[in-house]
């Protein structure tokens, strides 16, 4: 416990307020995007932005792993529990994402789908196992740090024959995202979001490592350093890309030396390789159709791809016509700038994805930092 | 032939069937050699339709609550236990003095008789140590999947003294704001048990009835504005719900809240906020600002109250929100949750 209470420090936090507002320098604009779900959280639900000048600036990324899963995927998911009557096995947010026809997996489960809520997918891999005369349907979603776990639980399924068990594949790739990002005509030409420099995430890049963020630092000529979830390393990362911006430097800098390394989890990494190909294509919500950005279940696994063994066909589903969750994933808009927001569309009836999940950049502005905007 | 004699319930090995339910012999039986056994009082042992209650002085409070949960056993107490702490607590926290209870039990068929007998002795249990009576009670059956094992929904009639008025729409700006203890002892607790999680340490439910403590509130003479149980919906959405009816704001120090080390690190693991998890035994007590160090007094010296904290204070808002200080010096918002609790991933 002491070594969580370490990174909350309030007066270690004044210390590196003042370092920020000192160093800031007041004629400019600091925009900074946090890539990940978890720094989205951390910000909100500290108070982050009451400790920053006002100069500068975060803009929330599209690193949730709810808030960027298209509706068509959750259909598919749906589709899997009501009409094939298997069990679907999936993480708790996921649960609430609204989909098709007003239905959500929730909803899907008060319907008579059978959808039992899971921690990792070992437990999927136990429902397989205590279930024979079923089929057992992971719905494996998430970035670096949740694929992993998937690849094992695909190992295991092949080396236990478990002839019942499959994987709705959903993982996604974060560089591809950040790249898809700085190549957005808003971003490239039209200067319509300012952007001086990024937030690495921490838990996938532990996965990862630092040197997929090397290319966009040079490329791009934007610094990004790599922090961990704790509001104090959100708090340094800040003063670290606010020294790069001043010094005009661009360079990925590691704040989370703790646990990540340049060349992330070597282990981690090959044993993803064995199990998954990058897809071609992708859709994301929000993002639209972005180029080998997500995984797919290679041919040797074929057999434990629920796309295949289901023979599921992808279709991609509008959001809400007045829903801006597109703009906000990509910096364009903040959740109040959405006629939606805070009326039609709560916590309690969202409508699009980033009301969903606590790491959604419209649920965490509802839920923590609503007096902001009305004060 | 021996014709009064019964071949007693099989307590040990006996399970709930339909006749239990069906209003004959068999349901009787069950009245007598379980529920009345254990629970059994001068007013229950009246045996009719209704009870008849002595006149009390003061006025009646009266409040009711139906208690479904999973697993029925858990560490720290039981459903027995926890629908008379429940009802018991409602009707505490007007500042009245609870003095009996209803309960009315749905049983599934195929119940084990010896889960039915812990729970119902722990019921006994739990109002003898409350001072309250069970005075009458009503069994029925559903058919094996209608139900999950037991839901038991219990009523409480307690007395309230002349001049005790408490209410969620009491709050004024300025009002101290106190909890009595340690925060998502018990919604930890069912979650860690019903979702198979391991933790290195059980935690275990804060289950308790608050009466004793809010006696000695009320007897203290200090200036109450309300009090409350923080149960479903946590901290958060008992504090959000008293700025609504007061029409006030609250705001929170996080520093200041109590909470157990492995609850607030398992919280942290499942992303979950403690503000939201359940309590069972915890209260929640808004009173003048004169009277906050007399009050934090009178709570830390009970046994249930020996963590209790000043947490906050009533704000004038228009807007009713409860806010929070966090400890890192930023300020968020505390809304209510929507739903359960569903961990997030990453
Ligand atoms: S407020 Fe709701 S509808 Fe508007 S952008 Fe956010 S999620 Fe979409």
């Amino acid at each position: 416990m002491k070594f969580v209470d370490e990174f909350r420090d309030g007066a270690l936090a004044q210390g590196i307020a003042r370092a920020i507002h000192a160093e800031a320098k007041p004629h400019r604009r600091y925009a900074f995007m946090e890539f990940c779900g978890g720094h989205t959280h951390a910000i909100a639900r500290y108070g982050i932005p009451d400790l920053l000048p006002t100069n500068v600036r975060m803009i929330h990324g599209p690193g949730c792993p709810v808030c960027v899963l298209p509706i068509g995927r959750i259909d598919l998911a749906i589709h899997l529990a009501i009409k094939r009557g298997v069990i679907l096995c999936t993480y708790g947010d996921t649960l609430r994402v609204p989909a098709s026809d007003g239905l959500s997996l929730l909803r899907a489960k008060a319907r008579g789908g059978d959808i039992r809520m899971i921690y990792s997918p070992e437990d999927a891999l136990r429902i397989a196992r205590d279930n024979p005369g079923r089929e057992v349907v992971l719905f494996a979603i998430g970035f670096e740090t949740t694929t992993p776990p998937t690849a094992v639980a695909l190992m295991n399924a092949e080396r236990e024959d478990l002839g019942n068990f499959s994987v709705l594949c959903c993982h996604v790739l974060t560089p591809a995202a950040i790249a898809h990002i700085l190549d957005s005509p808003e971003v490239r030409n039209l200067g319509l979001v300012a952007l001086d420099g990024f937030i690495g995430p921490a838990h996938v890049s532990t996965i990862i490592g630092s040197q997929p963020y090397e290319f966009f630092a040079e490329e791009y000529r934007k610094p990004v350093v790599i922090a961990g979830f704790e509001p104090l390393d959100v708090m340094q990362a800040i003063l670290m890309l606010v020294r790069q911006v001043n010094a005009c430097r661009f360079s990925v800098e590691n704040e989370f030396t703790r646990a990540v390394t340049r060349e992330g989890n070597r282990r981690a990494q090959a044993l993803v390789v064995e199990c998954f190909e990058l897809r071609k294509h992708f859709e994301w919500r929000g993002l639209g159709e972005v180029s080998y950005s997500a995984l797919k279940i290679r041919e040797r696994f074929a057999r434990f791809d629920a796309e295949a063994r289901f023979d599921l066909a992808y279709q991609p589903a509008p959001d809400h016509k007045a829903c801006a969750c597109g703009a906000i994933l990509r910096g364009v808009k903040q959740p109040i700038d959405c006629t939606l927001f805070g009326t039609v569309c709560t916590p309690d009836t969202p409508m699009g994805s980033c009301m969903v999940s606590s790491e959604g950049a419209c649920a965490a502005h509802y839920t923590y930092g609503r007096h902001r905007s009305t004060a | 032939m021996k014709t009064d004699y019964t071949r007693p319930l099989d307590l040990k090995h006996g399970h709930i069937d339909m006749n239990h339910g069906g209003g004959g012999r068999a349901m009787q039986q069950l009245i007598r050699e379980l529920f009345a056994k254990h629970l059994g009082n001068d007013l229950l042992a009246q045996g009719n339709d209704g009870t008849v209650l002595p006149a009390q002085p003061g006025r009646l409070v009266m409040s009711t609550d139906s208690h479904v949960i999973t697993p029925l056993f858990f560490p720290g107490g039981n459903i027995g236990a926890l629908a008379v702490h429940g009802t018991v607590n409602d009707v505490a926290v007007m500042g009245a003095t609870p003095l009996w209870l209803s309960a009315g039990f749905i049983l599934e068929e195929g119940f084990p008789l010896a889960d039915l007998e812990r729970i119902v002795q722990s019921m006994a249990a739990a109002a003898h140590d409350a001072g309250v009576q069970i005075v009458t009670g009503d069994t029925k059956v559903v058919e094996r999947g209608k139900a999950d094992g037991v839901f038991i929904t219990t009523t409480g009639v307690g007395v309230l003294l002349d001049g005790v008025n408490l209410s969620g729409a009491h709050a004024r700006p300025g009002d101290a704001v106190l909890i009595s203890g340690t925060i998502g002892d018990h919604g930890m607790a069912i979650m860690s048990q019903r979702e198979n999680l391991q933790f290195a340490a059980p935690f275990v439910s804060d289950s308790a009835a608050l009466n004793g403590l809010t006696a000695a509130l009320i007897a203290s003479g200090a200036e109450l504005r309300l009090m409350r149980d923080p149960t479903r919906g946590g901290l958060a959405a008992t504090l959000n719900e008293i700025a609504q009816q007061s029409r006030c704001g609250i705001t929170l120090m996080e520093a200041a809240i109590p909470i157990q080390p492995a609850v607030e690190g398992a919280c942290e693991l499942l992303g979950l906020d403690p503000l939201n998890i359940a309590n069972e035994g915890k209260l929640i007590v808004v009173c003048a600002a004169v009277s906050a160090e007399q009050t934090l007094q009178t709570l830390r010296a009970h046994p249930l109250g020996r963590n209790a904290a000043h947490i906050g204070s009533v704000t004038d808002d228009p807007h009713h929100f409860v806010q929070l200080q966090t400890r890192f010096g930023g300020r968020r918002m505390v809304d209510w949750l929507s739903g359960e609790p569903l961990p997030r991933i990453c």
